[in-house]
């Protein structure tokens, strides 16, 4: 079996009454490509979160390279994480949201350079050449000077994927990373998320309601629904063959909506 | 009317414009304290730990409360009480601070609602400090929605400086007054500081214009 790379252990997320996650078990292994597609509500936004560490969980364990991260371990017991252990944890992970939440007072340079200079500490120089290689590989280089105010969707969205590369994380996130973009715009987005996918080592997890793209770069799918993995595996079998009669619904409906 | 220009040039304005530079320097001074309280107390209003986020709850309802003028005369009987003795031109600067912090923290309050979530969770996710978060992503978007609120503090503290005339800071006032009482001419003296302080109103305004204009071309986002 290849490396795991990130486990969800019995994950259980409750917002008051409602249990939007119930006890998932999920595991990824190193390099794997896993989307998550499902009805709306059915907690897939809420599953990168509490991976980001944006939410926290009630119950149940994450681990990323077989360590903990929501607990952490203090004299071989398993105790409440630490903000400084969060915080290295989070070095491994970064994320792309669907509306870019790039820093509206930054141009697109230094979006993409104060990140490692605050949060990395490296050398302004460096992350200024590593932003500058990073803007070049999204198609976004010469627009450095310009805010992000000034740009369409598809090119805030590369920037926002540019920045989130400069912090030289091992895993990507991405929240449904086309669905704020005018048609038009999407292919320039995913064209670049493919080519992280293919060409790069990277870990991803994504959600997307763009089936044939989700089909395309994934390694497996799991189709979602309140809060349960009803059925998961390589696009050839969920999205071209899908057994469950609830995925079968939810794609035929997708695929009405095109 | 009997208006003596001699009286005006020679007597009235000589004594009056230090005073003027006195309430120059306790309405800016003040504002700068004001400026500092008031963000820790939003901090602090904002804060998770109950107790803190309800004393300064109740510390800004109280002093919306209150008159200024019950608020410098407090400081100025109080302090010399607990054995703190001040000028009482920084009894005053201390009071206006004090008193001001209030509205600048609900100003500042309101700025910081206008940040969308989202430049929280990039914060969060890019794993910024939480000094960094408000120093890089917060503060910044939060401050130009704030300057025509804080522009507006800044002209009533300045209006606000001729209280302190009754706890005897020389400023405008207090000289106008003194002024009168030694010669028995009201005219001249309190004409002479209705058109400074009408000076000084306009010559804030369009400070504050200045800075919006430099924040507008500093950053040129939002639509
Ligand atoms: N902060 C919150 N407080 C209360 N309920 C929440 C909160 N965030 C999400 N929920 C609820 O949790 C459920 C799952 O939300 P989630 O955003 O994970 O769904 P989703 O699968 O991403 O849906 P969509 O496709 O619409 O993005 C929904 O019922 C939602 O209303
Ligand atoms: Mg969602």
């Amino acid at each position: 079996m290849a490396n795991e790379k990130i486990r969800f252990e019995g994950v259980t997320k409750r917002f008051g009454a409602l249990t939007v996650l119930d006890k998932l078990d999920l595991s990824i292994n190193d390099g794997e490509v896993v989307t998550i597609i499902g009805p709306s509500g059915s907690g897939k936004t809420t599953v990168l979160r509490c991976l980001m560490t944006l939410e926290s969980i009630e119950d149940g364990l994450i681990r990323i390279d077989g360590e903990p991260l929501n607990k952490m371990e203090s004299e071989g017991r398993l105790v409440p994480a630490s903000n400084a252990h969060l915080r290295r944890m989070r070095l491994k992970l970064g994320m792309v949201f669907q509306s870019f939440n790039l820093f509206p007072h930054l141009t697109v340079l230094q979006n993409c350079v104060e990140p490692p200079i605050f949060a990395l500490g490296v050398t302004r120089d460096e992350a200024r050449s590593r932003a500058q290689e990073l803007l070049d590989m999204v198609g976004m280089g010469d627009k450095q000077a310009h805010y992000p105010a000034q740009l369409s969707g598809g090119q805030q969205q590369r920037v926002a994927i540019a920045r989130t590369l400069a912090m030289q994380p091992e895993i990507l996130v991405f929240d449904e990373p086309t669905s704020a973009l005018d048609p038009e715009t999407i292919e320039e987005v995913t064209s670049v998320i493919r080519s992280l996918a293919v060409k790069h080592s990277y870990t991803m997890l994504m959600v997307t309601h763009q089936i044939a793209f989700a089909h395309d770069i994934s390694d497996r799918i799991c189709f979602f629904d309140k809060g349960r993995i009803v059925e998961q595996g390589p696009p050839a079998a969920v999205i071209d063959a899908p057994t469950e009669a609830r995925t079968q619904q939810f794609l035929r409906k997708v695929a009405q909506a095109r | 009317m009997d208006w003596r220009w001699d009286f005006t040039f020679e007597t009235v304005l000589p004594r009056i414009l230090p005073g003027l530079w006195v309430t120059v320097e306790v309405t800016f001074l003040s504002f700068a304290l004001s400026l500092v309280l008031g963000l820790f107390l939003m901090i602090a209003r904002r804060s998770t730990i109950r107790p803190l986020s309800v004393a300064a709850g109740e510390f800004i309802e109280f002093m919306r409360g209150m008159p200024l003028v019950v608020v410098i005369f407090f400081l100025f009987f109080l302090l010399p009480e607990i054995g703190i003795f001040l000028a009482p031109f920084w009894t005053g600067v201390l009071a206006m601070g004090i008193y001001n912090a209030a509205p600048v923290a609900e100003i500042l309050r309101g700025g910081l609602q206008a940040v969308p979530k989202g430049q929280w969770e990039a914060a969060h996710v890019l794993n910024y400090s939480t000094y960094r978060t408000w120093r890089q992503v917060i503060l910044p978007q939060a401050v130009k929605p704030v300057v025509p609120g804080l522009g507006n503090l800044l002209i009533l503290a300045f209006k606000e400086t001729p209280l302190l005339s009754f706890v005897a800071v020389p400023e405008m006032l207090d000289a106008a007054r003194r002024i009168a009482s030694e010669t028995y001419r009201f005219t001249e003296p309190l004409t002479v500081v209705g058109i400074l302080f009408l000076i000084l109103s306009l010559f804030s305004a369009v400070l504050i214009r200045l800075v919006e204009r430099h924040l507008l071309t500093e950053t040129r986002h939002g639509k």
